[in-house]
């Protein structure tokens, strides 16, 4: 009896690590990353794509636990998401199977020297594409744009920055970029910032205040668990999603982009955004 | 040493989160004295309903931690249609929490007056009453000040919890300013010495009351 309440109490822990260091992995992508810089040898020049085809394997690094992009499924212990359609997705082109494909977990700081120390082919994982990291890999074209949204009751008038009025109240967490942004974008609001995004939530539950705001991506999440609540539309900052692959090989760069092409124009890209997202994509 | 640039920067937030902890401190400094006192007199009234209303309050209040009050009246009450701002949530919730241990603190100051104090008053034919107002109360007051002022100092720090549901108090600036500038031990370190302002006067306030009542004996 003590000893499964004390299994509990210790998986909650983990629990609340976990998605801390969710919360933490979106806020961090200023971080500096390719520690493992100089361990990179030039794996780019035998070309990704012989690699995959010789291995009949496409290795994709991923994350574990970042609800709808990729999160690993405690009960059944597998990994689903957007991210890991568009992963299945290359497999199938490139191997003609989508199953063929290998997922590693990666963090935002791991996520770099993996790649170029040849662990995994490709980084899917909600990587906002920078000049910095640009230095360190070659990115696909765009297939995600994040951006800071608000989440608001599905009966509320409230649709974009415009709509924040004098005396309406913001919810963020405390010392977020979020928070700092809608000050400056929406300065007659007030902002209220708490502990982490999942009190901030409680409150706006509870009423207490007009609108939350932080990434769509993690507001997608949100809505998702309580169907009361919608995302608004307009992003008002921009985070680019791309899918880096090692620095040199514009030959994988060119397979990835003509997939990606590929999926918009037939309509798999939209089943995917639809299915994770809960929305068809803004044209 | 303390990097001072940081209060002057934020001056303006210091002094809000200041202005608000004062205010809160004191609104429920003196709802908690009333509400303490009748819950303290229910306690011992020669009325048993009241006796276990008092009880009831003062067990169930003082064994709970005050952030989960805090999180009732402000998270809790919307639910059946009352909605309080943070600040006002935090604040009612600090007195209802405070009133509990002040409720104790008197009636243990009032019940260290001798019974036999009680039993002279009713025989000489003063009422319950009377009695208490002029024979138990001016005796009791004595006893209950230092305890009292430990309970008002424990009040203003732990007015510290209205940071925790954005009711802007000195915490909550903190908290802001310390994410806002990375600098966060000297942030805490100016945060705490606003704390000291309020709660050592208090402090020497209390210290002087026992020594002018001590007087009285």
């Amino acid at each position: 009896m003590k000893k499964s309440l004390l299994n509990k109490v210790a998986g909650l822990g983990l629990v609340l690590m976990l998605s801390a260091t969710a919360l933490a992995g979106c806020g961090s992508s200023k971080a500096p990353e390719g520690q493992g810089g100089e361990s990179a040898s030039g794996t780019a020049a035998t070309g990704t794509l012989a690699k995959i085809k010789e291995r009949d394997k496409f290795v994709v690094g991923v994350k574990y636990d970042l609800n709808l992009f990729g999160l690993k499924d405690p009960g059944t212990g597998n990994v689903e998401g957007f991210d890991i359609d568009i992963a299945k997705a290359i497999a199938k082109k490139v191997l003609g199977d989508e199953n063929k494909i290998e997922l590693k977990e990666v963090t935002s700081k791991t996520r770099i020297p993996m790649l170029k120390n040849g662990e995994i082919d490709a980084i899917i994982a909600t990587m906002t594409v920078t000049e910095e990291r640009k230095k360190e890999v070659d990115f696909s074209d765009i297939y995600f744009t994040a951006g800071q949204a608000l989440l608001v009751k599905n009966d509320s008038p409230i649709n974009g920055l415009a709509d924040l009025k004098k005396g309406m109240k913001v919810l963020s967490a405390k010392g977020s970029t979020s928070a700092k942004n809608i000050r400056e974008k929406a300065p007659d609001v007030e902002v209220l910032e708490f502990e982490n995004y999942a009190e901030a939530f409680t409150a706006l539950k509870a009423g207490q205040g007009d609108a939350l705001t932080t990434d769509n991506a993690l507001l997608y999440g949100m809505s998702k668990q309580d169907s009361n609540y919608r995302v608004t539309e307009e992003t008002f900052t921009e985070e680019p999603y791309g899918i880096a692959i090692n620095k040199g090989d514009a030959e994988f760069v060119k397979t990835v982009n003509d997939l990606l092409k590929e999926l918009k124009e037939n309509g798999e890209y939209d089943k995917i955004y639809e299915k994770w997202i809960g929305e068809k994509p803004k044209k | 040493m303390i990097d001072m640039s940081i209060l002057f920067d934020h001056w303006d937030l210091f002094l809000q989160g200041f202005g608000n902890t004062l205010k809160a401190s004191l609104l429920a400094l003196v709802g908690s004295f009333v509400l303490g006192t009748i819950i303290a007199i229910f306690r011992i009234a020669p009325m048993r309903p009241l006796n276990w209303l008092g009880t009831a309050y003062v067990e169930f209040i003082r064994n709970i931690p005050l952030l989960l009050i805090v999180f009732l009246f402000f998270l809790g009450l919307p639910a059946v249609g009352v909605r309080l701002e943070p600040f006002v949530a935090g604040t009612l919730g600090l007195t209802v929490y405070t009133a509990a241990f002040i409720a104790e603190t008197i009636r243990a100051g009032i019940q260290a007056v001798p019974i036999g104090q009680t039993e002279a008053a009713r025989s000489s034919g003063l009422t319950y009453i009377e009695t208490m107002r002029y024979i138990i109360l001016p005796q009791a007051i004595k006893v209950v000040i230092p305890p009292m002022g430990n309970q008002f100092i424990n009040l203003v720090k732990n007015s510290s919890v209205l940071g925790v549901i954005a009711g802007l108090d000195l915490m909550y600036f903190g908290d802001l300013i310390s994410a806002d500038t990375f600098v966060t031990f000297d942030v805490y370190i100016i945060v705490g010495i606003f704390y000291l302002i309020l709660t050592l006067p208090l402090s020497l306030l209390v210290g002087y009351l026992e020594r002018y009542l001590a007087k009285g004996r």
